[in-house]
């Protein structure tokens, strides 16, 4: 059986002197998904950023290839594509140039017709040329998620979706579930973690509520 | 280097688009420096003396104006840690961010400066060096400026802050820039003060970007 792609080995995380969680163990291979889920400020956008490196663990580490992802990032850096709560996107940009330098600045090909295909998958490519600045929160959310779709080169590529759903309507939701499902199917790998309903099937749960300390979920010490 | 070139020309398209705010730090050094005149009298002599320095002091003040901005708008939205976790380094990311400011606010006031010098009664002699120490010594604030802007990135009431770290970084490259002209004026070689700020600006090139990355990277955490 082939080496998974994706490993997580005892990761715990502590944030302003508190430990969110710990002993988390994941292992993904190409096509498959996870799914982290908890209460409200659980750790699951923090178990997130330390796989995709924006925070140090308190343990454990993140295996991508069975390399050290944050001793060897080049390869996870070109693998991974991370969307956070923040959309990243300038106002002053319109909607294809937004896609179009995050596309230069992950080495993908940034023409115009792969741009607008991206923006056709989460229902955008009619907004092209306007400015990010009159987006709703919804449109801005399905343009950051235009991200991956559009940016991600390598294969097995990685996602890793912070409350991707956030403030999108039905049928945006299933734009970007038929996204992940896509890319899935071409072997990608995804991380989403939300308690809102997404269609991720055969998802592994994370549940991050049972990764707590017992301390962190005591409501009369919390 | 792809990612080097997309953050500076997209830097450069929103400076275009958002063309006032680009350009207030410009129109900062030439408002500043006019007050002068208007200050301490229109006795040639005395604007004369002191002209070098004056210029040299508006364009430091100028070049901090625009700075604090320089990662804030990108923190603010989360383009920041984007950047932070692209294939390319993030420190050529900055070199890019620092370039764009460069292009943006030091190549304009160094175009701008021999109507400042006209104004100030720079003597003549001293003008192709104050071109040229402004274009030389210049990169050297947005680079060195960097730095603190990362530093204080997520701060409340930053720009204060950031004002207080970078202008005794400044003070090198405000004392020779000055001295370049005067040398010149006074008829002597400028090329050794020019030389120093060549350095100086190419020494910050190696180091500012890679230590206002860390600095940002810390913010990150």
């Amino acid at each position: 059986m082939a080496t998974p792609a994706f490993i997580i080995e005892d990761l715990a995380c502590r944030r302003s002197g508190r430990v969110l969680f710990a002993g988390v163990e994941l292992e993904l291979s190409a096509g498959e998904a996870a799914l982290a889920t908890g209460r409200n400020g659980s750790g699951k956008s923090s178990l997130l950023r330390v796989v995709a490196g924006l925070l140090q663990p308190l343990t454990g580490r993140v295996l991508w290839q069975g390399e050290d992802a944050r001793r060897a990032p080049d390869a996870f850096r070109a693998a991974m594509r991370y969307v956070g709560h923040a959309d990243g996107l300038q106002p002053a940009l319109t909607v294809f140039e937004n896609l179009a330098f995050w596309a230069k600045l992950s080495g993908a090909s940034a023409a115009r017709p792969d741009m607008l295909a991206a923006l056709a998958a989460v229902g955008l490519d009619d907004l092209a040329d306007l400015p990010a600045r009159i987006l709703s929160a919804g449109q801005r959310r399905r343009l950051a998620l235009a991200r991956p779709i559009g940016t991600t080169t390598e294969n097995p590529g990685l996602w890793l979706l912070d409350e991707p759903t956030v403030a999108l309507d039905r049928p945006s939701v299933a734009r970007i579930e038929a996204a992940i499902a896509d890319f899935r199917a071409q072997g990608g790998i995804v991380i989403a973690s939300t308690n809102a309903p997404l269609a991720l099937p055969d998802a592994k749960p994370v549940d991050i509520d049972a990764h707590a300390p017992e301390s962190a979920l005591d409501p009369e010490i919390v | 280097m792809q990612g080097f070139g997309a953050a500076l020309a997209r830097d450069l398209l929103i400076a275009r688009r958002e063309g006032g705010e680009a350009l207030l730090a410009v129109i900062f050094f030439v408002l500043g420096t006019v007050l002068f005149p208007l200050g301490v009298g229109p006795e040639a002599k005395l604007l004369a003396a002191v002209a070098a320095g004056l210029i040299w002091v508006m364009a430091l003040l100028a070049t901090l104006l625009a700075l604090d901005r320089l990662f804030q708008a990108d923190w603010r939205d989360g383009a920041l840690e984007l950047m932070a976790l692209a294939p390319e380094n993030l420190a050529l990311i900055v070199a890019a961010k620092c370039l764009a400011h460069w292009l943006v606010t030091g190549l304009p006031m160094a175009i701008a400066a021999p109507l400042m010098a006209l104004l100030l009664n720079l003597h003549i002699d001293g003008w192709p060096v104050l071109i040229a120490a402004l274009l030389l010594g210049g990169p050297a604030l947005s680079l060195i400026g960097a730095v603190c802007a990362a530093l204080i990135v997520g701060a409340r009431r930053g720009g204060v802050l950031m004002t207080l770290l970078a202008l005794p970084l400044y003070i090198p490259t405000l004392i020779f820039g000055a001295g370049a002209v005067q040398a010149a004026i006074g008829g002597f070689d400028a090329s050794g003060h020019l030389a120093i700020m060549a350095a100086t600006t190419l020494a910050s090139a190696a180091l500012c970007p890679w230590a206002a990355a860390a600095a940002l990277r810390q913010a990150m955490e």
